[in-house]
């Protein structure tokens, strides 16, 4: 353990949890933010008043939509695919790196992941929710968005299962399901400590239900973890199919910039990229506002930053390929279209995707910026910003300039996109509110689990790749 | 009271020492035992003899009726109810199948990870007369129990106490039933 004392900048062997904590300690520092309003500011409430306002914004948004239809949006022809698509796919993007930190660090035993997953769960599902909303409301008409599932019915009409818009019905639904699943799942024993920990006898009994009678049997134990990391071995491959499937609703048509063989592992990277970002955006304020910097350690944000390092470098790769693909097609309307958006009228976008997801995130190379939490917000909210950039200089930058210059078009958003966009913001962050304040945030049975690993291994802090081996 | 006799629980603090002491409880003759833990404590299950793959079959032949039945749904529907020609593909053009029969095996498989598992412990059951031992609140939070039910063929209330005395734990009890749960 010298090579430690030798470089603290580095500190490769720092422990996922700090300090000394009892088993009832972490009950405790969990536990009490849903016990006890007093482990809430006042500035919760202020705050949680402000996103009510802002959820209004979504409500009203989208009453005017369903009462006049969606020519209250910016959608045109040629642009028939505006704000609703780039922001489906950019809140699906988002939702993807809670599955990712559950499901496939799980699989791969990465026990850093037990401070993290539960929020990001969380976040997956809230995004989800946003997103699903988006095609929804497109469809015009969602009170019967139900025609898009196959059941027997007087129309005698079926969907086409050959179009990958039926195929996105399908991977969104069980995306949204499974999630959902994964996610109560994981939450069962931890509603059955909260249950045993509550004084109150309403919380008892809302807690109570929550955990069905859970009673941490070993032979229930048995099966929960044989259930749990099947669940996760499913999930896994299903938030890439998620993803791939809807970069195939582009790739799949003939459009000039979309129909691209390398969609499904770019969107996939592109997805894993700004969830981190949206996680690291989330958790640096509130390990910092809730004292949690011992459940989630600079080692935590080391990591994650770092996987949005390699991510973001393959979607920076993506990028120069796909500029490569349009000349080396020889194709006169890829070559068009990538001159225009060098320079087109929505040149400024383009280059500040370049600038948000290629050039700032390179920053990340260096271990001090990875560890200053300021640093990384800024990264983190670029990405953000960035990623939604990327679809728009996907969706309406492909679709306003394709074939005839005779149908050529501008895309300009209304009111009523921007209204309902920042109205999904407010509805995510607002259901993220109520979460740290009603649901256990960090999933204590499995920080219990791991703080007895480090145990085991004579307090060497279990690490990445390490901890798992041992048992 | 006597016939409402669940069984005799031992209270640790360590989840080491209730490892040691389930196979000592094993080792000891006893069969009906299980023990309650807030976290699943590794090699517990075997300690105590349980060892089971319902669930994981379970999941595996639903995820195959999944698989099989989005397959058969689609060749229905684009096949034979309602064949469409479109773009000259093929009427069963399985590539374009895949995405949905995919969806379809992971949607079943999940819904039947959570379902059967709750379904084989028994659960949702909001009373159960474990409940009943001294500080099982705590077998949740911080506290790792072991019980040997009295349905074991081997269980004497005088003799399975006097064996819990000597496996080192906080405090030996016996858990009654509540009439209603029993």
């Amino acid at each position: 353990m010298a090579v430690i004392d030798k470089e603290p900048e580095i500190k490769p062997y720092e422990p996922l949890i700090e300090g000394n904590p009892s088993y009832g300690d972490f009950d405790e520092s969990i536990g009490r933010l849903i016990l006890s309003h007093a482990a809430h500011s006042k500035a919760w409430l202020k705050w949680l008043g402000i996103l009510f306002m802002g959820v209004n914004l979504l409500l009203l948004s989208v009453g005017v939509l369903l009462w006049q239809g969606i020519g209250v949006w910016g959608n045109n022809q040629p642009v028939g695919w505006g704000f609703d698509i780039i922001n489906f796919v950019w809140w699906i993007g988002i939702g993807h790196a809670g599955t990712l930190i559950s499901a496939v660090l799980l699989l791969v035993r990465q026990q850093w992941r037990n401070s993290i997953n539960r929020f990001a769960e969380a976040m997956t599902i809230f995004a989800v929710m946003c997103a699903g909303m988006y095609p929804l409301l497109h469809t015009g008409r969602p009170w019967v968005a139900y025609w898009l599932f196959p059941y027997p019915n007087i129309l005698a009409m079926w969907p086409n299962f050959r179009s990958p818009l039926v195929w996105d019905v399908f991977a969104v639904s069980t995306y949204m399901t499974i999630s959902i699943l994964f996610w109560f799942m994981g939450l069962i024993p931890d509603f059955a400590t909260i249950r045993d920990k509550a004084s109150s006898m309403p919380m008892k009994k809302i807690y109570g239900l929550l955990a069905m009678g859970w009673r941490g049997s070993a032979k229930h134990w048995h099966r929960y973890e044989a259930a749990y990391i099947i669940l996760a071995g499913i999930s896994a491959p299903l938030v890439l199919s998620v993803h791939s499937i809807v970069s195939l609703d582009f790739a799949v048509s003939i459009v000039p910039g979309w129909n691209n063989t390398l969609f499904p592992p770019y969107f996939v990277a592109g997805a894993v990229f700004a969830g981190f970002a949206m996680v690291l955006t989330f958790a640096i304020p509130v390990r910092k506002i809730y004292k949690l910097d011992h459940l989630i350690t600079d080692l935590h944000l080391d990591w994650m930053a770092k996987i949005m390092l390699t991510t973001g470098l393959i979607v920076f790769f993506g990028y120069l390929l796909e500029v490569y693909y349009a000349f080396y097609s020889g194709s006169e309307w890829e070559m068009f279209m990538t001159s225009n958006r060098f320079s087109g009228p929505y040149m400024v976008l383009f280059w500040s995707l370049w600038l948000f997801n290629g050039i700032i995130p390179q920053l990340l190379w260096f271990p001090k910026v990875r560890r200053n939490t300021t640093m990384l917000m800024i990264i983190s909210f670029g990405i953000s910003i960035g990623m939604w950039l990327e679809r728009f200089v996907i969706i309406p930058m492909s679709l306003h300039r394709d074939f005839l210059p005779s149908s050529w078009g501008m895309y300009y958003p209304t009111i009523w996109d921007f209204g309902m966009f920042a109205g999904t913001i407010f509805f995510f962050v607002f259901m993220m509110f109520l979460f740290i304040r009603f649901l256990p945030f960090i999933n204590i049975f499995e920080v219990k689990d791991l703080w007895l690993k480090m145990k085991h291994q004579g307090h060497v802090p279990a690490v990445a790749g390490k901890g798992g081996e041992e048992n | 009271m006597e016939n409402l006799l669940y069984g005799m629980t031992a209270e640790f603090k360590d989840p080491d020492a209730l490892l040691v002491a389930a196979k000592k409880t094993r080792e000891a003759g006893y069969m009906e035992i299980d023990c309650y833990t807030p976290f699943p404590v590794h090699g517990l299950d075997e300690a105590i003899g349980f060892k089971e793959a319902k669930v994981q079959w379970a999941i595996l032949l639903a995820g195959i009726a999944g698989g099989l039945g989005g397959a058969a749904l689609e060749v229905y529907v684009s096949a034979i109810d309602q064949p469409l020609n479109i773009g000259g593909r093929p009427m069963i053009s399985w590539p374009s199948f895949f995405p949905v029969m995919y969806e379809c095996t992971i949607l079943l498989a999940g819904c039947t990870a959570l379902f059967v598992m709750l379904a084989l412990n028994g659960l949702p059951r909001p009373n159960h007369p474990i409940f009943n031992a001294v500080n099982f609140d705590r077998a949740t939070q911080d506290r790792f129990f072991l019980c040997i039910e009295k349905k074991d063929p081997a269980f004497n209330e005088k003799d399975t106490k006097k064996f819990m005395d000597s496996l080192g734990a906080d405090n030996v009890s016996a858990v009654y039933a509540d009439e209603e749960t029993y």
